[in-house]
Parts: C-alpha cells; sequence; structure tokens
C-alpha cells in the first residue's frame, strides 16, 4: 500500500520493509520509526479524533507530548487495551492495533455531533444552572435521568475492564546533574557538565535524541551541518562514562529537595527488548536540575481553527524532516512569528505548495521573511483567518485584514492544511513546580523562569531564549556552572534571528460561523471564557474550573496563555495581573502501574510469618492477616467448620493441654539501673517491687490516659527486664518507651533492645501443661511452688536456652516457652511430640480469643477503642497507688475521665444462650432498638465451650452499676435481651491457675 | 520525598528513614500532679502550627534509632538547621546549612 | 451600580433552569448576569467571616437566610473555593461513629439532599454510595460497629460479604490472592459525590443574593482587640474592617489566623494530596475506600478516577506532599483494581487540612469575646458543607453554639471529652 504524503525517508524512518498496522478496522502501511500519528498523515489522514462536548472532527494538531486532539486507544490483547494515547507519541510497530475515541457509529459520521448544532445551549457551567429536575422530585431527576446521559456522555476513551499483566518497573537514582530534554540546549550542558566530570542523567521525553536539531535542516553548528553536530555529540556524549543518556523518559514531576519523578516508556514498542517491562519509574535525586525543555508553539486563534488540517507550524517541519510525510500538497501558514516562515520555506524546497503566509503583524520584516519573499512565497502582512471551511478536513480559509469584521474584504484561499504559529510557549512546567517564581515576558507574550527555588537552572527556549545560539550558550553555561567546568563558544549560522508579536486580537468576521477555539480537548472557546468574566469570575482559576480550559489530558500545554490573554481582555486587565493557574504535576500523564511498580500480591506489604509457621502450614491451619502477620487462625480436621474446630481447641485446651504460637508477641528487653523506675514511668504498674523471677501484668497508657497497650512485664534481675506488647504494638510501644527516654528522662541510665524477632514463644496450657514441657526442660524447676503463676525463669529447652513464663492466657495453668527463633520450631515439634500423649492440641487465634473472653481477659484494639481508661476496664487495680506520675496519669484526673457515666466493662449473657451477638452491636436499656440512645456496644463475642452458651464481652455506660440488668442488643430487625453480669465466665476465683 | 540530615549519623538520609515527633520543645511538665487542666491541655493538644520556621521533632528510627529536632520552613518544606535533641532552638538568622 | 439587578434576595436575578439556559441560548448568553459581585469592602460589618471556603460561604449564606444578617463579609487571601474545597475529592457520607459525629454530619447530608434546589444552583450531588472495604478481622468489627451504631440513630449504612461488595461494583478485586483480601464492606447508598466548586460557587451567589459581600483578595493580617479584649475588626491587605463578630473559617490555615488574636489552637496542619486520572467512559459506579490499604476512589461524572491519599507525615503549608504518597496510594488502589494500572494520572495536587488530635471538628466561641472558629475538619470536611455552615451561622449569629455544634467545644480538649473518631474507627477520611 503506497504512501501517498511521504515524499522522502531518512530522519527518524528507517528504508526497509514497511510495517503494518490497523487504525478504526483499516490496515494501513508504515515505516520503523514512525509515530502513529506521522504514519497516519502519510497516508493523508488527519481526522483522528472526536472532540470531547461537540464531537467536532479533530485532527492532528502537533507531533509531540502537547498534542490535544489526536487520541487513540491501543489494544494490545488481552488486559493490554490503553486508552487516551496521543497517537504523536505512540511508536509505530508491527499489527499496531489503534481507534479512535468518542464517536459512534464511526470517526466520519458520528452522531454525537448533532451537539453542535446545540452548541450556544451547552455554554461554560451549563450544566451547573440545569439538570436538576423540579424540586419536588427531589434528587431523582439528576440521579436518574440527568447524571446518567452525562456520565455516559462524558469521558474520552473506553474503560480498561481487564487486569493489566504486564510489568512495571522502579528505579531510584542519584546524580550531580539531571539535564531534562535533550535538544540544542540539553545537549550543550551534557557536554559541558560532562567534560567537567560530573555524574549526568541526559534524559528526553522522545525516542531519538535532538529535539529540534531533528529538523532543522539549514542551520551550522561550529561550520557542520547541524545533524552532523548532533551526531557528533550524541557520539562524544555516549563515549563518557560518567553520562547516562535515557531516551522515552518523560521528567514528569519536580519534588523538594531536586527529588524528580521519570517515566521510561520501555516496553510498548518492542517487547522482546525491554524483558516483560512496559515501563519505569526513576526516582532521581539530583544536585542540580538543569531544565532543556524547549517550548511550545501557540495555535491562533480564529474561528474554525479546530478543523483536520489546521495543525501548529513547526510539528509540519518536523513531520517533513523526521518523518519525510507532507501534512498536505498545498499549505498555508498562518503567524504571528518568524519561526513559520521557516517553516514555509522547508516544505517549499521539498515541493510542496504553499499557498501563501498570512502574517498577522502589519510589516514583519526580518532576514526569514524576505527569503520567503524571495522564493516566490505569498506574503500577506497585516491579515488574520477569518474563518475556514470542510467537512472532515479544511478545504479553504478566508483572509481579511486583522481588523475588519466584513466579509467582503475576505479572500478565499483553498488548502489543504492550514499551519499556524501564534509564537512560543516556554516549557517551565517543572520550574514552576520547583517553586521557581515566574516572570512575564511582554516581548514574547509568555511567562518565564525567574527566581529559582532549588537548585534548578533553566536554558534555552523553556527559558525564554529562542534560536540555536542562545540555546547552546545557555546550555553551555548552565552545563558549565552545576558541574564547575569553564563555558565554550558555538559559532552558529544560517540560524536567522526570530521573533513574533503579541497582542494581535483580530476581529471576528461577520460570516464567521464556528467557535474559535483555545482548549481543542474540552472544547473551550473564545465565547466561553467571555461568558466565564461576565458571570463574576475573577480569578484564572474560576475561569478554568468554570469553562475547564486546560483541564483535559493535555492540561492546556497549547491553549493556557491563549485562554489567559482572551481572560484578561474581557476583564481588561494585563495578563500577569490575572494571574497564571499552577503548573500541577505530571507534566504529562503516567501510568498506574509505572506509579505502583512491583508492589501488587505478596509484594504490596511484606508478609510476616513465625518460625513455627512451616508446621501450621503443613497441618492445614487457616490463616488469618494481623497487621503484617500471617497467623494461624484455626486448625481444621477434614470435614470440621471453623466454629467446631474452635471448639475442639477449646474443650481439648481446658480438658488436657493446648499449644499456641504465641511468637508474634512483641519483646522488648528493657535494661539498666533505671530500668525499674523507667518501666513505672511508662506503664501503670509499680515495679519497683517485683522481684526478679517474677511477672506482672502491665498497662500502658498515652499521656491522655487511654489504654493503648499491654503485655508482661518479667524482672529477670534488678537491672533486666524482658517485657511483652500486643502483636500488632511492638513497633508503636519501642517508638513509645524511645521517645520518652530520650526526650523526656533522658537521665535515666536505660537501653532498650526490640527482641521481638529473637525469641519464638511457644504458649503451652492446659491442666497437663506441666506434664508436657518438663521431660523438656532443664534447670528450672516447675513445680506449683518453685515457679508459681506470674514467674519467669531462665534455663534450658531441649537443650537450648530459654526464658520460661509461667503465664496464661486461658485461665489454665500455662507456660511460655521463649527460645531463639532459629530453634523455635525444633521445640515446637518437641513440645508436639510429648504432647501426644497426653492429647494435646494446637490451637489457633480464634480459640485463644474464645478462651480469654471466657475468663474477660482484655483485648487492647478489640476491647479497646482509643478512649477507655483502666478504670473503664475495671483494671484500677493495676494502678500503682503510690506512684507520683506515670505517661497518663495527669489526665486520669481530667473532669470528664472522673465524671459518673463512663463506660465500663462488663459481661453480657444473652437470654437466648445459642444467640451470639455480632461483635459491634448497640446495647439500648429498653426493647424497640432502633432510636433508642446506645449505653455502648459489644466489643467481643463468642460461643463459649466451657460453658456451652454463648457469651459477650461490653462497653456499658455504667455498666458495674448495671450489673444483673437487663439490656437489649439491637440487630438487623431483632432484639436480643441479655443480662449484665461480671466479665468473667470462667473460673472466676482463678483456682485453675494455682495449681 | 524529604531528604533530612541526621546530626547523629551526620549523613542526609530519605525521609522513609525517619519518623515525625510533631513539634519540639514542648516539655512534660516535672509534676504533672501540681498542674491546672488548663495547662495540661496546653501542653497535650495545643500547638504552635506556624507557617514559617516551624522547631520540630523526627527520629531516625530506621538508622541510628535517636531522636533530634529540626527547624524546617513549612512554606517551602526546607530545612534551615537540625539539631541534637536537648539543644536550644537555634537562633534562625544564624543557621545556614 | 451594575449589579443592582442581581442584589439581594429580592431583586430580579436571573433564575437557573433549563428555560433560562435556552432562552439565553437563543440570545448568544450575551445577558447572563455576573454570579456575585466584586464588592469594595466597606469599613465595618456586623460579622466577618474569614475565609471563602465552601464552610465560610455556606455560613453567610445562612446567617442572612435564616438569622437576617445582611451586613456580613465573607474575607479570603486569595479566590473564592480555592483552599480544600477545590482540592478534595468531594465525598459525602455520614456514617460516623459518635453519636455526635453521626448527628452533624448526617445534618449536612439532609441539606445535601437539596441543596441544588435551595441554591438554584446544580452541586450535582450524586449519592452512588459510599463503600468502606474491610480486610481483616479488626475491619470487620470496627465497621459493624458503625453499621449497628448508625442504624441505631436512624442513619442507613449496611454490611455486605465480599460477594455483595463486588456485585455492588463490579471493578472491585475480591480475590484471594491479594496481600489483603476484601472480606467484607459496609455500605452506605445515600453516600456519595458532589461537585466542588460548584458548592462554593452555589453558596457564593446564594449569599451574595442576600447581600454578602464576598471579598477576594483580601488577606486578613492581624485582629484588633478592644480593651477588654473584644473583637474591634480585622486588618486586612486592604485596610482595616471593624466588627465586633468574626468567624474563622480558615481551614489549614487556623493557626495562623487565630495566633492573630493571641490564641493558641489544638491544631497541626498536613499536606493531603489527591490525584485525577484522564478521563474514560464509565467504569466505577460508586466510592470506594479502605483504610487499612489507604486508598479511596471515585470517578467524577466527566470520567476522571478520582484518588485520595493519606496525608504526608509532618506539618506543612507547602501544599504539595512527596511522590511516595503518591505511589503508595496507587499500589493500593491497583491492588484492588487490577483493571486501572493503565490508566494514567493527569493532576496531582495538595491541600492542607487542619488537624485535632481527636480528628473532631472544633466549632464554637473561644477565650476571645466575639471570637468564633469552625475548623478541624481535617481530611473530611468537604461532607460536612451545609451542616458546619448552618450550626455555624447559629453560633456566630445568635452568640451561643447550636445544639448539634454544642459537643464540639474548644473545651474539650482540657476536660477530656473528646470525640475522637480516630482512635475509634481508625478511619481517617
Amino acid at each position: 500500500m503506497s504512501e501517498p504524503f511521504r515524499i522522502a525517508t531518512g530522519g527518524d524512518v528507517k528504508a526497509g520493509a514497511p510495517l503494518t498496522f490497523m487504525f478504526d478496522g483499516v490496515s494501513y502501511a508504515g515505516r520503523a520509526g514512525d509515530t502513529l500519528a506521522s504514519a497516519l498523515l502519510a497516508h493523508g489522514v488527519h481526522l483522528v479524533g472526536r472532540s470531547y462536548k461537540y464531537h467536532r472532527p479533530r485532527g492532528v494538531l502537533s507531533a509531540g507530548a502537547e498534542e490535544p486532539n489526536a487520541l487513540v486507544g491501543v489494544d494490545g490483547g488481552a488486559g493490554r487495551f490503553t486508552p487516551n494515547l496521543r497517537a504523536t507519541q505512540v511508536e509505530l510497530h508491527d499489527g499496531l492495533v489503534a481507534t479512535s475515541q468518542n464517536r459512534w457509529p464511526s470517526l466520519a459520521f458520528d452522531l454525537g455531533a448533532v451537539n453542535s448544532l446545540g452548541a450556544r445551549f451547552f455554554s461554560a457551567g451549563f450544566y451547573y444552572k440545569t439538570f436538576m429536575g423540579p424540586r419536588a422530585a427531589g434528587l431523582r431527576a439528576w440521579k436518574n435521568v440527568f447524571e446518567p446521559i452525562v456520565r455516559q456522555a462524558a469521558g474520552l476513551g473506553a474503560a480498561p475492564t481487564a487486569p493489566d499483566p504486564d510489568r512495571y518497573a522502579q528505579f531510584y537514582t542519584h546524580c550531580d546533574a539531571l539535564i531534562v530534554g535533550a535538544g540544542a540546549a540539553g545537549l550543550a550542558a551534557a557536554l559541558a557538565a560532562g567534560r567537567a566530570g560530573a555524574d549526568v542523567i541526559l534524559c528526553d521525553e522522545q525516542a531519538r535524541f535532538g529535539g529540534s536539531l531533528l529538523q532543522e535542516r539549514t542551520a551550522t553548528i561550529d561550520d557542520a551541518p547541524a545533524s552532523a553536530w548532533l551526531e557528533a555529540a550524541l557520539a562524544a556524549l555516549a563515549a563518557m562514562p560518567n553520562v547516562r543518556m535515557v531516551a522515552r523518559t518523560q521528567a514528569f514531576g519536580h519534588h523538594a529537595q531536586n527529588l524528580v519523578g521519570l517515566c521510561e516508556r520501555v516496553g510498548d514498542r518492542d517487547s522482546a527488548a525491554s524483558e516483560g517491562v512496559r515501563e519505569r519509574l526513576w526516582q532521581v535525586r539530583a544536585r542540580d536540575v538543569v531544565l532543556a525543555t524547549g517550548a511550545i508553539e501557540r495555535p491562533l486563534v480564529f474561528p474554525g481553527n479546530d478543523r483536520p488540517g489546521v495543525m501548529l507550524a513547526e510539528a509540519a517541519r518536523a513531520y517533513l524532516a523526521r518523518w519525510g510525510v507532507a501534512v498536505g500538497r498545498r499549505v498555508l501558514v498562518a503567524t504571528t512569528h518568524d519561526s513559520a516562515y521557516r517553516v514555509a520555506l522547508d516544505l517549499r524546497a521539498a515541493g510542496v505548495g504553499v499557498a501563501g503566509v498570512v502574517d498577522l503583524r502589519d510589516a514583519p520584516t526580518g532576514e526569514l521573511v524576505e527569503a520567503a519573499r524571495g522564493a516566490g512565497i505569498r506574503v500577506l502582512a497585516g491579515r488574520a483567518i477569518k474563518s475556514t471551511s470542510g467537512r472532515l478536513r479544511i478545504r479553504e480559509a478566508r483572509i481579511g485584514p486583522v481588523a475588519s469584521t466584513e466579509a467582503a474584504q475576505e479572500e478565499r484561499i483553498a488548502c489543504d492544511a492550514l499551519l499556524m504559529c501564534g509564537g512560543w510557549t516556554p516549557s517551565v512546567h517543572l520550574h514552576a513546580q520547583s517553586r521557581g517564581k515566574l516572570v512575564w515576558a511582554p516581548a514574547i507574550g509568555a511567562f518565564v523562569p525567574g527566581q529559582a527555588a532549588a537548585h534548578v537552572r533553566s536554558a534555552g527556549a523553556c527559558n525564554g531564549a529562542f534560536g540555536l545560539a542562545a540555546a547552546l550558550r545557555e546550555g553551555d553555561a548552565a552545563g558549565a556552572a552545576v558541574a564547575g567546568g569553564s563555558a565554550r563558544a558555538y559559532a552558529t549560522a544560517h540560524d536567522p534571528p526570530q521573533t513574533g508579536a503579541r497582542d494581535i486580537a483580530p476581529a471576528r468576521s461577520a460570516a464567521a460561523k464556528d467557535k474559535a477555539f483555545l482548549d481543542f480537548q474540552n472544547d473551550v472557546a473564545v465565547e466561553d471564557v467571555e461568558l466565564a468574566v461576565r458571570e463574576g469570575m475573577r480569578s484564572i482559576e474560576h475561569v478554568k474550573r468554570y469553562t475547564t480550559t486546560g483541564m483535559a489530558t493535555d492540561q492546556g500545554k497549547t491553549s493556557n496563555l491563549n485562554a489567559l490573554e482572551v481572560a484578561a481582555r474581557a476583564l481588561g486587565k494585563a495578563v500577569p495581573e490575572v494571574g497564571l493557574t499552577t503548573y500541577r504535576s505530571p507534566y504529562t500523564p503516567v501510568t498506574f502501574g509505572a506509579l505502583a511498580g512491583a508492589s501488587r500480591g505478596d509484594l504490596f506489604d511484606p508478609v510476616r510469618r513465625t518460625p513455627i509457621d512451616p508446621w501450621a502450614q503443613a497441618q492445614g491451619a487457616a490463616f488469618e492477616d494481623v497487621g503484617l502477620w500471617k497467623r494461624a487462625h484455626y486448625f481444621p480436621r477434614a470435614g470440621e467448620s471453623m466454629a467446631q474446630a474452635v471448639a475442639r481447641e477449646c474443650r481439648q485446651t481446658r480438658a488436657s493441654v493446648g499449644l499456641f504460637d504465641a511468637s508474634t508477641l512483641g519483646k522488648i528487653e528493657v535494661v539498666g539501673p533505671d530500668a525499674a523506675a523507667f518501666l513505672e514511668k511508662m506503664y501503670t504498674n509499680p515495679f519497683a517491687g517485683l522481684a526478679p523471677g517474677r511477672c506482672r501484668y502491665a498497662l500502658m497508657l498515652n499521656e491522655a490516659g487511654f489504654v493503648i497497650d499491654d503485655g508482661v512485664v518479667a524482672r529477670l534481675a534488678p537491672d533486666r527486664f524482658h517485657v511483652t506488647t500486643t502483636t500488632g504494638g511492638a513497633a508503636r510501644v519501642l517508638h513509645h518507651m524511645e521517645d520518652y527516654l530520650q526526650t523526656e528522662f533522658p537521665q535515666m541510665k536505660v537501653w532498650l533492645t526490640s527482641t521481638s524477632e529473637q525469641w519464638a514463644v511457644i504458649a503451652v496450657q492446659g491442666p497437663r501443661a506441666r506434664d508436657v514441657i518438663t521431660p523438656l526442660v532443664e534447670e528450672i524447676d516447675l513445680s506449683r511452688e518453685a515457679t508459681p503463676h506470674m514467674s519467669v525463669r531462665e534455663g534450658r529447652v531441649c537443650g537450648f536456652a530459654a526464658r520460661v513464663m509461667r503465664v496464661s492466657f486461658t485461665g489454665e495453668l500455662g507456660f511460655e516457652i521463649n527460645v531463639p527463633s532459629e530453634h523455635g520450631r525444633a521445640v515446637w515439634e518437641a513440645v508436639w511430640a510429648e504432647g501426644a500423649s497426653r492429647e494435646a492440641v494446637a490451637y489457633g487465634t480464634e480459640a485463644m480469643h474464645v478462651m480469654r473472653a471466657e475468663k474477660g481477659y482484655v483485648i487492647v484494639g478489640q476491647d479497646t477503642d482509643g478512649t477507655v481508661t483502666p478504670d473503664d476496664l475495671g483494671l484500677g487495680w493495676a494502678i500503682g497507688k503510690n506512684k507520683r506520675d506515670f505517661v497518663g496519669k495527669r489526665s486520669l484526673a481530667r473532669p470528664d475521665i472522673v465524671a459518673a457515666g463512663r463506660k465500663q466493662f462488663v459481661g453480657l449473657l444473652t437470654e437466648d444462650p445459642a444467640f451470639v451477638a455480632e461483635e459491634g452491636a448497640q446495647i439500648v436499656d429498653a426493647r424497640g432498638g432502633a432510636g433508642g440512645a446506645a449505653l455502648g456496644h459489644v466489643t467481643s463475642a463468642y460461643f463459649s465451650p466451657a460453658l456451652g452458651r454463648s457469651i459477650a464481652l461490653a462497653l456499658v455506660a455504667n455498666g458495674r452499676n448495671r450489673i444483673g440488668e437487663t439490656l437489649h442488643i439491637p440487630i438487623m430487625g431483632r432484639t436480643i435481651a441479655a443480662r449484665v453480669v461480671a466479665p468473667t465466665f470462667h473460673d472466676p476465683q482463678g483456682a485453675l491457675l494455682d495449681v | 520525598m524529604l531528604l533530612i540530615h541526621c546530626p547523629y549519623c551526620d549523613a542526609a538520609r530519605p525521609e522513609l528513614e525517619f519518623r515525625y515527633g510533631g513539634e519540639a520543645h514542648v516539655a512534660r511538665p516535672a509534676d504533672p500532679a501540681t498542674v491546672s487542666d488548663e495547662a495540661w491541655a496546653q501542653y497535650l493538644y495545643f500547638r504552635a502550627n506556624p507557617r514559617g520556621l516551624h522547631a520540630e521533632r523526627w527520629r531516625h528510627i530506621h538508622g541510628c534509632g535517636r531522636f533530634f529536632n529540626a527547624l524546617r520552613d513549612t512554606v517551602s518544606d526546607r530545612f534551615v538547621a537540625v539539631y541534637e535533641a536537648g539543644a536550644p532552638r537555634p537562633d534562625a538568622a544564624e543557621t545556614k546549612r | 451600580m451594575a449589579h443592582a439587578a442581581h442584589r439581594s434576595g429580592e431583586g430580579p436575578s436571573l433564575k437557573f433552569s433549563a428555560l433560562s439556559v435556552f432562552f439565553q441560548g437563543l440570545r448568544g448568553n450575551r445577558d447572563w448576569p455576573a454570579q456575585w459581585r466584586s464588592p469594595a469592602p466597606k469599613s465595618a460589618y456586623d460579622a466577618i467571616i474569614v475565609g471563602a471556603g465552601g464552610h465560610g460561604l455556606a455560613t453567610a449564606y445562612y446567617m442572612a437566610k435564616e438569622h437576617g444578617m445582611r451586613n456580613i463579609a465573607v474575607l479570603d487571601k486569595g479566590w473564592l473555593g480555592g483552599g480544600n474545597t477545590g482540592r478534595n475529592t468531594t465525598i459525602v457520607r455520614s456514617n460516623y461513629l459518635w453519636e455526635e459525629s453521626a448527628r452533624i454530619y448526617e445534618h449536612a447530608m439532609r441539606l445535601w439532599q437539596d441543596l441544588s434546589h435551595e441554591l438554584n444552583y446544580n452541586v450535582m450531588y450524586s449519592p452512588r454510595g459510599v463503600m468502606m472495604l474491610a480486610h481483616n478481622h479488626h475491619d470487620v468489627q470496627v465497621f459493624k460497629r458503625h453499621v449497628h451504631a448508625n442504624r441505631l440513630a436512624g442513619i442507613d449504612n449496611e454490611w455486605l460479604t465480599a460477594e455483595e461488595a463486588k456485585a455492588f461494583c463490579p471493578l472491585l478485586n475480591i480475590g484471594r490472592d491479594i496481600r489483603y483480601p476484601v472480606i467484607g464492606a459496609a455500605l452506605q447508598r445515600r453516600g456519595g459525590t458532589a461537585r466542588h466548586d460548584a458548592v462554593a460557587w452555589g453558596y457564593a451567589r446564594g449569599a451574595d443574593r442576600y447581600g454578602v459581600d464576598i471579598i477576594e483578595n483580601c488577606e486578613v493580617v492581624g485582629i484588633r482587640r478592644d480593651a477588654g479584649g473584644a473583637v474591634a475588626g480585622v486588618e486586612t491587605t486592604r485596610g482595616f474592617i471593624a466588627t465586633r463578630r468574626i468567624g474563622v473559617v480558615a481551614a489549614g490555615h487556623t493557626s495562623v489566623v487565630m495566633a492573630m488574636a493571641g490564641v493558641r489552637m489544638p491544631l497541626e496542619s498536613y499536606p493531603l494530596q489527591a490525584l485525577v486520572s484522564e478521563p474514560v467512559k464509565p467504569m466505577l459506579n460508586c466510592v470506594v475506600m479502605s483504610n487499612t490499604v489507604h486508598a479511596y476512589m471515585s470517578q467524577s461524572d466527566k470520567g476522571e478516577l478520582v484518588i485520595g491519599a493519606g496525608t504526608d507525615a509532618y506539618t506543612s503549608y507547602s501544599q504539595t506532599g512527596g511522590l511516595h504518597i503518591t505511589l503508595q496510594t496507587l499500589d493500593a488502589i491497583c491492588e484492588l483494581f487490577p483493571a486501572v494500572r493503565r490508566m494514567r494520572m493527569l493532576r496531582n495536587w495538595g491541600g492542607i487540612v487542619d488537624v485535632t488530635p481527636d480528628r473532631s471538628p472544633i466549632i464554637g466561641k473561644t477565650p476571645t469575646p466575639g471570637l468564633f472558629v469552625n475548623c478541624g475538619w481535617g481530611t473530611g470536611g468537604f461532607k460536612a458543607t451545609p451542616g458546619s455552615g448552618h450550626v455555624f451561622a447559629h453560633t456566630v449569629a445568635t452568640g451561643e453554639p447550636h445544639p448539634i455544634a454544642a459537643p464540639f467545644t474548644l473545651d474539650r480538649f482540657r476536660t477530656g471529652r473528646l470525640i475522637d473518631e480516630a482512635a475509634a474507627a481508625a478511619v481517617a477520611h
């Protein structure tokens, strides 16, 4: 298949066998090196999309990242559909399948275009004024009728529906100088910094380095053609080991202290070369950043400036030079700036018909203008485009005097492409993101970088310094400055100076029918901005939000300044007085997958497993997530439900013995001469009198007086404690202790060490616990007298150094064996083997919860919620009566903490013993449920195997005084009666502990 | 991701190694029992929260583990000084790092 | 003056309706009046609201409408609605745990239902359902507690199994192979989203029609007090304005404004970031929140996925935050919705949220006579906008707290009667 508009090869496109691709179901040939846009233009296809609101036909506007119109969906197979890609950035590969968007049934015939007929009713913000329906209908009109229509009509591309199978990588690095943009300025900066020995990263959003040098055919640098200089520069940089060059890489965001986010497109074009990675996120911490991001050409604002075939002038030059594509056979150029003459000359030189250059300036002069005239190109000075025509492609433009509104004065010029240039806008995005100041440069009608806030400097066009010589000079100076090198001079020639004019607002022709668009993608026209101003939107942010100008996927790269000028004119103010909207990250859209990287599945968060975990897995345990931990929840046997398994585990533990993996408990070794005094500050309890070898249940409060953790404090020696914390609290408690130790009590001689992962903990609980472990324990007398409840002994278990604590979270005789983690599994298996003959059972966290609830032991975080004091829990006994101070003590004396009526921890027994209340259920004092004020809520509820009935724990207002009362629990339409009882259901005297 | 200079390690490290600790120089009353409810509430909850220079605590929790203080401009997030816990707040004028 | 026809409830202002859009359209949209005036500040007002965000504008609106105060002004250092009002993820819900909180958010919820008609401005309140995901047993306990507490108070909230959650929101991944599988969800069907800018504009237009002066680009730089310590007026970048009554509704900047009156606040201001994707056709029909994996997402009527993150770790007024926060948020979003990984982040921004120790707002009097404050809405203020304005209007106008606002005193930090949504719910938003 021929490519009628491909008039040359070279530049980016390679000779050789053509590639095949599909666009909207039609197969086309393209070339390696093409973008989708260049390949389509080679076939004369300009119509590539429909606009957001009016569904107007739209063509390729640009050749780069600023493209607002040519958005396509690319379908790479299952899970690989990507909407809203810019055809100007999609690199062609064989078999590429792309479709246009926002049209039905087809691009050429789009029913949505009827919206154009009603355009006058779809003015800026019209949706705020209507779609509300009658007041009596409430929200129904909006919710059921209008919103669904709006939602279906909005949105651009189709949404991806399948999980994305691709991989994304992330990469962190440092450098002395990050140079963003590899045009003339960036290359000169990289050469200077690289030569001076700096560690340099040079990145560019495009597949090839060179920026505008890639389309430069006349200028010379140091007497060599620009292309030859470019080749030499790239070779020189490639030879520098201290320079990293990354193409296809967009610097999208600048963050505090020169952290710059880059996104590298790796895989879409050639999956073989990418090792399966589609994109790579770079986070670069740069000592210095040099921005050489160039400038973006500005469209002209005239009626019908959105027709396919109307393009940015420099884009046509790029398509010609880089991809050998003529954007038309007879092109018309319209400009306020000299640079468009260069385009006309290049096109003419390539044999493309140039219908003329319409220059809005009254008397354009200068080398390029004269060159155009000399080449026989017609120059229409003081003229503007008044309107265009053509259904799916421009066919004709009407030209008239700038200030004229009279159709009679207009000349009609036939053309198949209209190239426009309204001057250039420096790409100051990253400078602005780095909190650098922006200043208005009236000469170029744009904002340019002012005072930088960080180690960020701008060079070349992005700094408002246009032209090759300026780019090289500023780039070189920036590179030399950041690397401490010396500047050099580049000699340029055949690079005529280019100037332009601003503030030319052509009068609207009486004959013009079309809108003059500012934001092509969001269909925002001049009259929309004017309307917004008329309606009182005086801030440019209001104008932007009210009209949506600049809020499309191109984020206003081509439209923001035009819209600002229109708004300023409507407000009667100068542009800088109206202000500027914020330049937000990212510069161009960044794939979620690249930002998320490999963080998925098990890599989403670390998984913590205990040393005993493999044993539990082998036993077929069910696991639950507790923080980062995977904990054995219960150990079902074949055919058992969870409830059955848990009941069996509880019964067997209470009947004989149960083993529980408590390794996830937090452990902190507290050592030093002031250790006891320090713990007295950290916990409510007294510890001075705690004898070595004894343990104490301990409550930790925050300074506000609320319970935040609990555990066991075991005194190993006068100056050494083994302290346990809740599983979830381990890190938090250590931090809390360190905070006080380092900043409030620095005089105390105490050292804190986390030992959570040093010790595996095997809880052996039940009347036969002692029998099971005695054969394995050396150096410790486990008898009732020698090792009473709440004591700790150091010795050996299975030959390994161990700390054995006689503690119980079940209410049965219990031991917790702490052994070094690496021996945890071996000791567990040895205990398990000993238990085999004594009907031992392994139990999981659910049975642990049930048994502790039967005893009324609190679980911090379940029975408490950060608003509960020790007294609320009935744990006032844990407060050292003679302690003048501990963390949280003062807050316990605050008026509302000592007030009557606080919620207190109690037990509940439902009238129906089979009914297990739901945790979180509310408690009221009268039948009737809804409407009644809540007295509290159920914090824990289980079926108790020990009692053979349901039990619950609750926080109830004034609960301890209500013991014996019947309260009510409304649950899903029923109301359950329950009797308030003391929160200990099993062995309230604790006789079983003392055996 | 801020880059924070730990005065103990004498090294700049990414924010992820640190934990923020709120306003610095909020001293816990030496004898809380003697403090009024009002003064205690001030200690617990009330903060300067300035727009501008802020003396604040950080802990190099995934490094040396130690608490230190920093002066940071809360408008630009620029660190003006870091100093050891217990040291007085430096005079902003003479701190240029 | 040019805007006379538009002024105050009495004037023949142009009502918004399909008909007015039609007829104005026929006339080329030339005759739409300004939605609000741009008055110069007067030398004195009966009351001044500092901060023209949604809450401040709503306060002024209700002061004028329900309390008959017409000689009032709303001052803002920038453009109205330019703070957190224009930067949030627009979620509306009322399923808070504590009675005090649920009451005020429900008060707001009821006002949301009718707000478009009340203001004659389509704020696009869209009750599409807010679903909060549970990923572990603790989440289940916490959310079920919410469900029971809310239902008891007559506020809709229901528990869904993972399969029911998937049925309600087909995009959700409830596979067991993710790090924290979804094991259930709490759903408030009346919850949803609204169009944030329209809320500010609607209240501004409404207040302006009652004669309220909304004065933009007028920064308060000082609060003048009389010999007795009561407020006497504000110093602004546009001169001194006398008033005996000031309502500070300055969100992240509250500490700064209150410091001008020598009042220290229990507040810290943190960066809060959000982002949107490029727009696509409808793919997500509700609001989904997950506290365990720290993310929430909805899809705007425009088609953009609107995604909220957690706060940064440190206080800041920079209106920017760390890139790592964005990364962590998108980790979670991609884990819950694996089909969105090829979507692209279009815009990322930060706001400044004022956070109290108990994550509940402060609405009421201050130690300085005549000085009232409404702040501390933290990461969740947008949803409260109408209710917050309504009760605060009562407070400023009458000098006494509205019954619904009464628990949200500054004094609670002294007495210890906190309303701790953070501790109770572990839900930040």
